[in-house]
């Protein structure tokens, strides 16, 4: 379920190391908890991501909740896609429904591999 | 039904007042006129009296069904209150004629209206002073926290956080953020504040605690004594949100218990009706030491019995209503209060608690009441058995649709998993309630035998279950028609 | 007792099913050091009693007065229809729609309201109403200061004076900077506006017509708002907005308004309607209910509450305001009242207002020493007296005339200024008795 070669936040969100980059999405565990997203609010090229702190956020009709950058740098691409079709998040949350994209001032600290985040999402379902 | 827009015949006229000369341009430089006429819909007046007269048949109401929606409080709406408030003696009056100077006599009336119904409130409360000025319960709330602040700010306390339950309204962390305030949630246990988790978070930074009393459980917070001596231990200040009156009208006074601040909802408590989303009407009222914060203007009496409104209290957090409030609404609770009398008032109270427990004893065989004890007002189920078949919460308010009632509460409190909140209040029948457990046994009946028909429900309504997920994504919020 | 219906047998059977034997048992919760003794209230009174009583309350209100007194909430001439519709009990006795299903006749209702209201304002949308005009102008800066996360607020003073001090009183606590920017000879200042706003600006706010009734157009200060990234508001007045430049033309990104002239009585100060309407950049950050057009599981048509994630009641303290109950009768008597008077009748009440008023100005300024500062005016004028206006209004209360509102109350040095108001209900005749004793009062 939750792809080997990416970390994971215990916030939710994922991560995809490249090279000296980060792309980030939330996690399919997140998606469904969530339920039908009907919009999300993303950071803008250029702006300052600080590990841990609030970027931006999804909605769906019942909820709501902050995406938090598990890495720090610089905002360097987004997803302009999911503008209009937020539900590319919901379909394919660890693919076409990536959100942003950042280049990484610092070595990602704290993030878990993917069987203690399979845990955690284990611990949160009860 | 189409809308208004789709209905418009252009060149269609309505009614009005009286015919201009038509000549503005003279008065007004075209510049500054707008270039076409806004696109309302062009109807006839048989063409709006049968259009809204068909939307109002789409409506489930208290006049026509049954309303449990829990912490709303929809009690039967006396119509000689809106006769009362319909008089041109009051409805006609300009707010602006008592601040002019020597018009004061023109309005004893009104301002008597606003002093008494200050007076009874107190009584009622046991606080020493009401502002009538809040329209709504989250108005009330934010004034509510302003007045906090004011008086922390004039003592020179550095407060910066406010407590909220977790089981609390959204309003509550809402109003005290919106105030400047940090939120501080503290977790429920058995559904009450714990009083040791409070003392965990109370430090001198803490401004005050907002409850609701009975909780959103509806049950009495058996620790209340030892939270008002904690939260008064650091100085902070001890808030009540009046959305659970109807619990104790008569039997407790929150001022004798040493609150400090406390909102009413006269839309619930006091029969107003709520209007379909509003006008409310949420009065504050405050303990002696917050008094000379409240807002501006204040009714007086003097000795000669005359009413007037002073302006003078240099510590007030000023205005936060253009007038008086809601007055239309408040004269409606005046009537209702003067209607009921000292012993209606118990009255209604006992028997909205009486139609509660009624209610919960008949339908705990049939779905869990996760604190089943003797409730209030109101009480919380959970239909988490029936959500592990598949049938949630939501499903079963929808098949209580079918049956021709409004459904429960079942957006919050957040604590109890899949919650149905029942708020039966005390005009309703014991036919009317043992006709509701019927209908509801009988829908549970079905989550066995056949689910399907809970999930399809509701079939008799004018729609049936509305796509969210694409009124949210497509945001179609204004017609198009006729553009 | 009254609206209770359960007899004593029937109290009996219920108690009996609960499992206790008195109504008693069922508050043995509260401590008994905190009951209640008997509360110091009067009787009970039959209904007959309480009508009989608030109709000599009612009474003792003046309302056989000729009055020109607006200041932003105006006596205008409403259908009766109105009165009819809106007394429906199925409307009036629910509650907010939360089961669309059961509440398709309010939703819909919501939904052309937020219609009727984006096109009155010439904005993309509007939401189904908050409290009042003034909460609405506070609401409108908190849009304003969270899109923008600037904390410099600038507003003219010729912006409602009553707003002005609501909106002091809710920015206290909060670090915001509001910088008021003189009025000039009744004028809404445009170069000193212009000069006032910077980047670190959240939002400009206006007023038109504004509070002393002059009419002013403000695209190009809108348009060096937009070049700031600042957030630009116009408080309107709604029957005026049927025939006045609109704040969708001007460039506006927000527009508010004290609803009370669309169908609403006085009612000495409320309920009143908050109204609403942004473009479609800010509707994210909009307070309060809004309602939106779907399908059912069948595809037919039908509303719902919608972008509710902005709310309370999910986002709690990151809520985009704390509303929940609006003002949602008063906003059905507004939709109701405009499509009864539909577009025409509602331009042609707004144009014998602005005749009544110029008629009034022109016979007023006949008066030795009274002079009508502002120019163009719409319904609303201000004359300055050769002496102080508290002392006309004084004099004329006697004869049950109420000239105007003192704008000495809220401006300083403008003691001799009286701000007059006609709508279609002003006669001409009263408007000669007006002169008269304006001239026999100087």
């Amino acid at each position: 379920m939750n792809p080997k070669e990416l970390l994971y936040a215990k916030s939710h969100e994922w991560v995809r190391i490249e090279g000296d980059e980060a792309v980030v999405g939330i996690t399919h565990f997140a998606q469904e908890q969530l339920g039908d997203l009907t919009f999300v609010e993303l950071p803008q090229p250029g702006d300052q991501a600080q590990a841990g702190k609030e970027i931006g956020s999804v909605e769906s009709v019942k909820a709501a909740s902050e995406i938090y950058s598990p890495v720090s740098g610089e905002v360097v691409a987004v997803n302009s896609e999911l503008e209009n079709a937020p539900e590319l998040i919901n379909k394919e949350p660890f693919g076409a429904g990536w959100m942003f994209r950042i280049k990484l001032s610092a070595k990602p600290q704290g993030l878990l591999d993917a069987d203690a985040y399979a845990e955690l999402c284990a611990a949160e379902a009860h | 039904m189409k809308t208004l827009f789709q209905d418009s015949s252009k060149g269609r006229t309505g009614v009005w007042p009286k015919e201009p000369k038509g000549n503005t341009e003279a008065d007004i430089p075209a510049y500054l006129l707008r270039d076409t006429a806004p696109k309302l819909p062009e109807l006839s007046e048989i063409d709006v009296i049968r259009h809204f007269t068909r939307l109002s048949r789409l409506n489930y109401s208290v006049d026509s069904n049954f309303y449990p929606l829990g912490s709303c409080t929809m009690k039967y709406n006396p119509k000689f209150t809106e006769a009362v408030a319909a008089q041109p003696g009051f409805t006609n009056l300009h707010p602006l004629i008592p601040q002019l100077k020597g018009a004061g006599h023109m309005t004893q009336g009104a301002l008597e209206v606003l002093y008494e119904t200050e007076q009874l409130l107190g009584e009622i409360t046991g606080m020493s002073a009401f502002t009538l000025q809040p329209m709504a319960g989250a108005h009330g709330e934010l004034t509510g926290v302003m007045l906090m602040a004011a008086y922390h700010n004039d003592k020179g306390n550095r407060k910066t956080k406010i407590i909220v339950p977790d089981s609390a309204h959204g309003t509550n962390p809402a109003s005290a953020a919106i105030a400047g305030y940090d939120v501080v949630s503290i977790q429920s246990k058995n559904g009450m504040i714990d009083p040791d988790e409070l003392e965990k978070v109370l430090d001198d930074e803490v401004a005050g605690l907002m409850m609701t009393c009975p909780n959103t459980l509806g049950l009495f917070e058996c620790g209340l004594e030892r939270i008002v001596k904690l939260v008064h231990g650091v100085d902070g200040l001890l808030y009540y949100d009046g959305a659970n009156l109807n619990a104790i009208m008569g039997k407790m006074r929150v001022g004798d218990v040493g609150f400090d601040v406390v909102h009413l909802n006269l839309h619930k408590t006091f029969a107003t009706p709520h209007g379909g989303g509003g006008p409310g009407s949420g009065p504050v009222g405050v303990s002696q030491r917050l008094v000379d914060y409240l807002p501006i203007s204040r009714v007086v009496k003097l000795e000669d019995g005359q009413y007037y409104l002073n302006y003078d209290y240099p510590k007030s957090i000023g205005y936060i209503a253009p007038f008086y409030g809601n007055f239309g609404v408040i004269l409606k609770a005046y009537a209702y209060i003067l209607r009921l009398g000292r012993e209606g008032i118990v009255r209604a109270t006992e028997n909205a608690v009486l139609a509660a427990n009624y209610l919960r004893k008949r339908i705990e065989e049939h779905l869990e009441i996760p604190h089943d004890r003797i409730c209030m007002h109101e009480f919380v189920a959970s239909a988490a058995k029936q959500a592990e078949k598949g049938v949630r919460a939501l499903d079963i308010a929808k098949a209580l649709l079918d049956k021709g009632h409004y459904a429960p509460t079942i957006y919050f409190p957040l604590i109890v998993k899949e919650c149905l909140m029942f708020e039966p209040t005390e005009t309703e029948s014991k036919e009317t309630l043992d006709g509701f457990v019927d209908d509801l046994i009988e829908i549970l009946g079905r989550v066995e035998t056949d689910p399907q028909s809970i999930h399809d429900a509701p079939v008799t309504t004018p729609v049936q279950r509305l796509d969210e997920v694409r009124a949210a994504r497509s945001m179609e919020l204004v017609d198009d028609a006729g553009l | 007792m009254p609206f209770i219906p359960h007899t004593p047998e029937e109290q009996r059977e219920m108690l009996a099913a609960i499992g206790v034997d008195s109504i008693e048992a069922l508050f043995e919760d509260i401590p008994a050091k905190f009951r209640a003794g008997d509360l110091n209230l009067p009787s009970g009174l039959s209904e007959m009693e309480v009508r009989q009583k608030l109709e000599k309350t009612a009474a003792r209100n003046h309302t056989d007065l000729t009055s020109f007194l607006g200041a932003g909430f105006y006596d205008h001439y409403i259908p009766s229809a109105v009165d009819a519709l809106c007394s429906r009990g199925e409307f009036y006795t629910a509650y907010t729609p939360y089961q669309a299903e059961a509440s398709q006749g309010m939703l819909q209702a919501i939904f052309e309201y937020q219609t009727a209201v984006a096109r009155l304002m010439d904005l993309e949308y509007a939401n189904a109403s908050l409290y009042d005009g003034g909460t609405a102008l506070y609401e409108a800066i908190m849009m304003a200061v969270r899109h923008t996360r600037r904390s410099r607020i600038v507003i003219s003073e010729s912006v409602n004076p009553i707003y002005r001090v609501m909106l002091d009183s809710y920015t206290t606590n909060l670090k915001l900077d509001l910088v008021t920017v003189p009025h000039k000879d009744c004028n809404t200042d445009m170069d000193a506006l212009l000069a006032a706003l910077n980047d670190d600006t959240a939002a400009v706010i206006v007023q038109n017509p504004n509070f002393f009734g002059t009419v002013q157009d403000f695209t190009a200060l809108f348009d060096k708002a937009r070049e700031h990234k600042i957030v630009s508001v116009i408080s309107t007045y709604p029957v005026m907005q049927s025939i006045l430049k609109t704040p969708g033309r001007m460039g506006a990104d927000i527009a508010v308004a004290e609803g009370q002239s669309l169908g609403l009585p006085l009612s000495f100060g409320g309920p009143y309607l908050g109204i609403m309407a942004c473009n479609k950049q800010l509707i994210r950050q909009m307070p309060g209910r809004i309602a939106g057009r779907t399908v059912d599981k069948n595809g037919k048509t039908g509303f719902v509450l919608t972008l509710q994630a902005r709310e309370q009641h999910i986002r709690r303290e990151k809520a985009t305001s704390n509303i929940c109950s609006n003002q949602a009768l008063c906003a059905l008597r507004a939709l109701m009242y405009m499509s009864l008077l539909g577009p025409q009748g509602l331009k042609k009440t707004a144009q014998v207002g602005i005749e009544r008023a110029h008629y009034a100005a022109n016979r007023l300024e006949r008066l030795p020493g009274v002079r009508v500062v502002n120019q163009p005016f719409g319904n609303e004028f201000t004359v300055k007296l050769p002496v102080r206006a508290y002392e006309v209004i004084d004099k004329l209360l006697d004869m049950k005339f109420v000239p105007g509102f003192p704008l000495g109350r809220y401006y300083q040095g403008m003691d001799n200024h009286l701000l007059v108001a006609c709508t279609e209900k002003t006669t001409k005749q009263c408007i000669g008795i007006l002169a008269e004793l304006i001239g026999g009062a100087l």
